[in-house]
């Protein structure tokens, strides 16, 4: 399975398995990541799991959709060039490790 | 030592427990909830859960409730209040005693005379067990009658019409969504919901529906009988907070807190459908949208903490029904002028309300832009005026941006 690594401002991070498919928001609710909301259940509807994905899988990951640009303007915390929703980024079987750095805030 | 109980593990009731924590409040903390499962997110089960069997979404995950030392009671219901003692009773005779007390449990789907609740052919959308139920007879379903225009209603009509049901959706008043949109959506929002949506919307049907007899089942409304397969009964709430059957809380209308007005009774209020007071002065309406929900219970923490102000956050929602993407920032009244930006032959616009000369409420249909610099406006000192919209090339979301980024 997958492995996501969420590194937290003031914390150690967090390492979360989960099947691929399943939404990096989805895999931090479930294992009760803190920092990741997910207010709105995955509709790309809150921007509450805003994530920096660390620059080296920038890449790897599907580019960013219409909904999620315009959602990522009005996250809590700054928005940067590595900023995406976890709620749009599934985890994949050929890529299995992924780090990301959780933001100060999200609410 | 002080203690918080909370009554209902929705969205609001888990919030308030995550809220108290993070604020360092280090007394006990209960959640009581009538439902055997982690809580969980209620807005996909209307949408994806009725497509696959997955996994329902938790609010948060089992190590939450762990590591923050909220005690969750499961697959319990509190059956009194006393309020002389400061303790609740639970379905299982147990005592809870609570310095402060917290209701959270919800609204209930409103019943009307002749529908046979017990049906298994009636079905309504509140929990997981029902939208597995639901979703289960939707693998056989081949006509299905939606009662009520409503936002549950139609977005398991976009599913149902998907999976290749014949749709037919009946509402009682003169157009869909009728109680959430402005006047400005007759036409359109009836014409879209029609294209992508159910099969049919029958306007002003009376609602008095019989179901009797199996296999299949009918809705007669004002003598016509449409028969079917499955019957959805959306969740609609009633009004009043009730108890038991009775009403027993009332809200207090003169401020915009969550407490109730009974003397030496600790803040609570309902989860989705707490009360807010409306922008026209002493008039309160209803909500029910997670935003509302966990916002209420935020304050809520904060006026058991005694930290709280004003409760002043911009009611927003958001539905999806097909393709098409609604989302509502604000509240408009009754009597608001409107301006519609945008393309609506195209399927993007959104209509702006305005009260006294400034805007109320934006719903947007497929322009997530507008939505999003809308809830920004509606939270600032700077909302826009009629006069500012109604300059060629005026657009919400440039507004917006010139606001300082602490807005929000």
């Amino acid at each position: 399975m997958p492995t996501v690594v969420f590194h937290h401002p003031d914390a150690p991070p967090d390492v979360v398995e989960a099947p691929a498919e399943t939404s990096l928001m989805r895999a931090a609710v479930q294992r009760g990541v803190r920092g990741i909301v997910g207010e709105c259940g995955g509709q790309a509807m809150c921007a509450t799991c805003h994530v920096y994905v660390h620059p080296e899988y920038l890449d790897e990951l599907e580019p960013i959709g219409e909904d999620e640009d315009e959602m990522l303007e009005d996250t809590a915390a700054p928005r940067l060039e590595r900023s995406r929703l976890g709620c749009q980024v599934p985890l994949d079987d050929a890529r299995p490790e992924i780090h990301v750095d959780v933001p100060q805030t999200q609410v | 030592m002080e203690r918080v109980v909370v009554i209902g593990a929705g969205h609001a009731g888990v919030q308030v427990a995550a809220s108290l924590r993070e604020a360092g409040f280090t007394g006990a903390v209960t959640i009581v909830a009538d439902e055997d499962h982690l809580p969980y997110q209620r807005p996909p089960l209307s949408k994806d859960h009725l497509h696959e069997a997955s996994a329902p979404l938790p609010l948060r995950g089992r190590t939450f409730y762990e590591d923050n030392a909220v005690e969750l009671l499961g697959g319990l219901t509190a059956t009194t209040i006393d309020r002389a003692r400061n303790a609740v009773t639970l379905s299982d005779g147990r005592i809870l005693p609570y310095t402060r007390l917290v209701l959270a449990t919800g609204a209930r789907a409103r019943c009307l005379p002749g529908v046979d609740e017990a049906h298994p052919g009636v079905h309504q959308i509140r929990t997981l067990a029902d939208a597995e139920k639901l979703r289960g007879a939707l693998r056989t379903a081949r006509r299905a009658v939606v009662v009520g225009a409503g936002f549950l209603g139609l977005e398991f009509a976009a599913v149902a019409r998907g999976k290749g049901v014949d749709v037919t959706v009946l509402e009682a008043g003169p157009r869909v969504l009728g109680r959430s949109l402005s006047r400005r959506w007759r036409p359109t929002s009836g014409r879209r919901t029609r294209r992508t949506g159910p099969g049919s919307c029958s306007a002003r049907a009376s609602l008095t529906c019989s179901c009797a007899g199996t296999p299949s089942k009918g809705c007669g409304t004002s003598g016509t009988f449409y028969p079917a397969d499955l019957v959805l009964w959306p969740w609609e709430p009633t009004r009043a907070t009730t108890w038991r059957g009775r009403r027993v809380w009332r809200w207090r209308t003169a401020s915009s807190s969550t407490r109730t007005c009974a003397p030496r009774t600790p803040p609570s209020w309902r989860s989705a459908t707490a009360r807010l007071r409306r922008p026209e002065p002493g008039s309160i309406g209803c909500l029910e949208s997670v935003q509302n929900a966990t916002d209420q219970a935020r304050h809520a923490a904060e006026v058991i903490l005694g930290s709280a102000g004003p409760y002043a956050a911009v009611p927003w929602f958001w539905s999806h029904q097909g393709s098409l993407r609604l989302q509502i920032a604000g509240v408009r009244g009754p009597a608001d002028a409107t301006v519609t930006l945008g393309d609506v032959d195209a399927g993007k616009f959104s209509v702006l309300s305005f009260r006294d000369g400034l805007m109320t409420c934006v719903e947007s249909l497929n322009r997530p832009a507008d939505h999003l610099a809308a809830r920004r406006l509606l939270g600032s000192d700077h909302r826009p005026t009629l006069d500012d919209v109604t300059v060629p090339g005026f657009q919400l979301k440039a507004v917006a941006a010139g606001l300082a980024p602490a807005a929000t």
